[in-house]
């Protein structure tokens, strides 16, 4: 399986994304997974697969002695890997900058030579792809399909890739040529391709032009919240003591997530209303015009904009706001309000999210129908009854979709890939 | 001796319009014009119209032995008057034949029979006069909104002068009784009640054009067959449904009509007959006393209130709304009388259902039960401000006692009302011996 990011470091969604299917799937006693990842922090929890950091994979010979190689590898790889996979090194890379272990570094993240460090994973995935056995290939989102298109061809294994966005969701139809290609040529690879929603597969199959008969909607899952999350969730304070209601938006302020959409439809309510304050928390490229957005329609005073917030703060934010509410212009999925149900939060979303396709809890709106979202976010913040159901009918909702049987769906599909073989 | 009694319901809701919370206070008109128009025009074209038609043919052409009784809320009167009158002449039409009886029922088809025994009464007055001027009938049996029956409701019905009611033979009332016969209030006893035959009625109003029924395709001999084989002691079959199951629920193409009309003539083969309800009240005796301590009524699995009053939303809803009944009472403003008709009618509370149900999907201009539920409370938000603002001093403490004064004093009315009326019988029975005392007395002298 290659992936980019995996929790407890994570940017977006693709990180949870990864880790609810490895840990969904990896409940099948017959299943054993090996995940490549860009670098690895150690923290990582790999009680249930087995993870290679790609940044220690080596792809030139260096001759370095064995309590070297362990002191370096620290509990990130085991050292006999990296002699194994030594041994597999298949063309002379000795031009490209590699280190004391004659290893490529990867920043993990989505650097400006995000094209550079691609193909470097997919260099390093061909010394994986030699030593590595397997069955099955699993690649998630565009930036690793380069390297799943190369591991099947080395092996002659069948290709599964999971699409968790397309670049037309990122850009609203203003798609970036170079990614384009990138992700046409995976599809075009692919035996099958497993789509986070029904909308996603729509897209695939229009503008990627796939065949409709190996394009299959996956729906994410969730996973139970921890119990230091479930404890700080279960500190809020019940509705109707709450004489200030919030409503919050979170995630990247971006063009893709609507952001604008929130801040007319707060400026409908703030008109209206005296009890209820608006809060626009994470980070983007369009924050700075949304907080100007937010002044010239002159509600900056009830229109809060707290900035990224990681780990226990979104639980945190979770607990105070009484709505959430994600209006994303195009959602391939969208595990956050899924997130917000759990942690007892009535969620607005727009009807472009495919989330929307596995829930029936929440309410749905047009991305553009401000006036619709305006009304919602009221109704929510004035009906106690609507937000007392929504709110307990909503958890038990989210209670029931797991990632255990995101997995044994996945299964069938690798079942079948390698029958057909 | 078997006797069908064979019901219509003739019901359309006035649709609320697309109504924002920012509208609350500026905008007192809810309605969609448009919608109402559409669907009226729709539904009398598709259903009212040709099935009247049925109806009236079959009265005429089987003169005195069909008969039938139609119950039709003020709403979809007023709706009829504005849009489609020629579905009022019909029905008159039908009524001059003289085999159709009409029942009383609420004017709004609301739930005020669930929550306040005031406003029920008055809205089935309501009703009783509007039938009075158009019709000129005053019904002597009643429906409730969807069948929804209880002892409670039973006993208002009662004391209203009504002597028999209509509703479901539900499965979890009746257990081993059969719906065959006629039984009565346990509360009130001489109330007689007409229980649904609800296979029978949805073998017509929901299976008939099913291609997946077993029964597929019915035939009118078929139907009255099943009828004629049921024991002998069962004496009434009820089957009550919709008028717009012939039309909208089963298509004209599915020929239901032809299938309506061929029922007389088979069931004059097989010696069975026709009869309106007030017919079977009075004719046929009770064979026992039924209890009903929570409402029952004709739809969904169920065949209770859960489609109107399932969740919290919609008893959140009813609750708001009832809240001002009272002051709705006491006022006169005709505008505030004519929204609470129209604000109570179960379909507003219906559109909030979040029962997975296989009929009655339909949601109207609505995506979902909370935006349904959005919609109404916004509505009933202004319709509340304004009820509130003819009273602007006073609260719902100060309010009580007047209305029971008002209640005392309605009350004192009518007991002074039935004394003159005792008063002037005894005085024109007086009248009336002395005139033949006179009279004898004054005999012998010629």
């Amino acid at each position: 399986m290659f992936g980019w990011e995996f929790p407890p470091h994570i940017l977006g969604g693709l990180g949870t994304a990864s880790y609810g299917i490895t840990k969904g799937l990896a409940t099948q006693p017959d299943m054993e997974i090996t995940l490549c990842l860009p670098k690895l922090h150690g923290d990582e929890d790999q009680s249930f697969l087995k993870i290679i950091p790609l940044n220690l994979v080596p792809i030139v010979w260096q001759n370095v002695d064995w309590n070297y190689v362990s002191g370096r590898l620290g509990n990130c790889m085991d050292t006999q890997l990296y002699y194994d996979l030594r041994n597999h090194i298949y063309a002379d890379f000795r031009y490209r900058l590699t280190n004391d272990l004659g290893c490529i570094q990867f920043s993990g993240e989505y650097p400006d030579n995000l094209f550079e460090e691609i193909n470097n994973y997919a260099i390093v995935v061909g010394v994986v792809a030699r030593q590595q056995q397997f069955d099955i290939i699993h690649a998630h989102d565009w930036l690793t399909y380069p390297a799943g298109i190369y591991a099947k061809q080395l092996s002659g294994k069948p290709l599964v890739i999971h699409v968790h966005a397309t670049d037309f969701d990122r850009s609203r139809g203003k798609v970036n040529p170079t990614v384009y290609g990138i992700e046409k040529d995976g599809m075009d690879h692919a035996d099958c391709i497993l789509c986070v929603s029904e909308l996603t597969r729509q897209t695939v199959i229009n503008h990627y032009y796939q065949d409709p008969q190996k394009c299959f909607a996956m729906h994410n899952a969730v996973y139970p919240l921890e119990e230091e999350k479930r404890k700080i969730v279960e500190m809020r304070k019940p509705f109707k003591d709450k004489k200030e209601k919030i409503v919050t938006f979170l995630g990247r302020i971006t063009m893709q997530k609507g952001p604008e959409f929130f801040i007319e439809a707060a400026k409908m309510v703030i008109e209206r209303t005296r009890n209820i304050r608006f809060c626009m928390a994470g980070n983007g490229d369009m924050m700075n015009s949304m907080i100007e957005l937010a002044a010239t329609k002159g509600i900056s005073d009830r229109v809060h904009f707290p900035g990224f917030m990681k780990g226990n703060q979104v639980f945190e934010a979770y607990r105070d706001s009484d709505v959430y509410v994600m209006p994303s212009v195009s959602e391939p999925f969208g595990i956050s309000p899924l997130e917000a149900m759990q942690s007892g939060v009535p969620s607005i979303i727009s009807k472009q999210s495919g989330c929307g396709e596995i829930l029936t809890n929440c309410i749905k709106t047009d991305y553009w129908d401000v006036n619709a979202m305006a009304d919602a976010i009221y109704s929510l913040c004035t009906y106690e009854a609507l937000h007392d159901y929504l709110q307990d009918e909503g958890k038990k909702e989210v209670n029931q979709i797991t990632w255990e049987k995101v997995g044994k769906r996945i299964r069938k599909h690798y079942d079948r890939l390698i029958q057909n073989k | 001796m078997k006797t069908i009694c064979l019901y219509f319901e003739i019901h359309q809701n006035i649709h609320l319009k697309r109504y924002r919370f920012f509208d609350i206070g500026t905008d007192h008109y809810y309605y969609d014009d448009y919608e109402n128009e559409r669907s009226i025009n729709e539904t009398a074209e598709r259903s009212y119209i040709p099935a009247l038609k049925t109806l009236i043919e079959m009265a005429q052409e089987n003169k005195g032995f069909f008969k039938c009784a139609i119950s039709i809320s003020g709403c979809s009167i007023e709706l009829l008057e504005i849009h489609a009158p020629q579905v009022l002449d019909l029905i008159q039409e039908l009524n001059k034949t003289g085999c159709l009886e009409f029942l009383g029922e609420t004017y709004s088809h609301g739930l005020s029979s669930l929550i306040n025994e005031s406003c029920f009464k008055d809205d089935v007055k309501h009703l009783c006069n509007k039938l009075k001027n158009i019709f000129g009938v005053s019904p002597s049996i009643f429906r409730n909104s969807c069948l929804i029956y209880s002892d409670k409701i039973g006993k208002m019905v009662s004391e209203m002068g009504f002597k028999g009611m209509l509703t479901e033979g539900a499965k979890h009332i009746l257990g081993w009784k059969s719906p065959h016969f006629v039984y009565n209030s346990a509360e009130t006893p001489r109330l007689k009640l007409l229980l649904r035959d609800n296979t029978l009625s949805e073998d017509i109003g929901f299976r008939f054009n099913d291609s997946s029924w077993s029964e597929y395709p019915l035939f009118a001999d078929t139907y009255m067959d099943w009828i004629e084989k049921m024991p002998e002691e069962d004496q009434v079959i009820n089957l009550f449904m919709e008028l717009c199951a012939l039309g909208i629920f089963q298509p004209l193409s599915s020929n239901i009509l032809d299938f309506m009309k061929a029922l007389p003539e088979q069931a004059k083969k097989r010696g069975i007959t026709f009869s309106t309800p007030s017919e079977i009240c009075g004719k046929i005796k009770s064979s026992g006393a039924l209890s009903i301590p929570d409402p029952i009524s004709w739809v969904d699995e169920e065949r209770d209130i859960s489609s109107w009053l399932g969740n919290v939303m919609q008893k959140e809803a009813f609750e708001k709304l009832y809240s001002v009944a009272d002051r709705v009472k006491i006022c006169n403003n005709h505008k505030i009388m004519q929204d609470w008709d129209y604000l109570q009618a179960t379909n507003n509370f219906r559109f909030m259902n979040t029962k997975p149900s296989s009929i009655g999907a339909y949601r109207g201009i609505y995506d979902s039960p909370y935006d349904a539920f959005t919609n109404y409370m916004n509505i009933i938000g202004d319709f509340i401000t304004r009820v509130n603002n003819l009273y602007p001093d006073m609260d719902n403490e100060e309010l009580s006692p007047l209305m029971t004064t008002i209640k005392n004093q309605e009350e004192e009315l009518a007991r002074k009302d039935s004394e003159i009326e005792k008063l002037r019988k005894t005085l024109e029975h007086l009248s009336n011996k002395n005139i033949n005392r006179k009279n004898r007395k004054s005999k012998p002298k010629t």
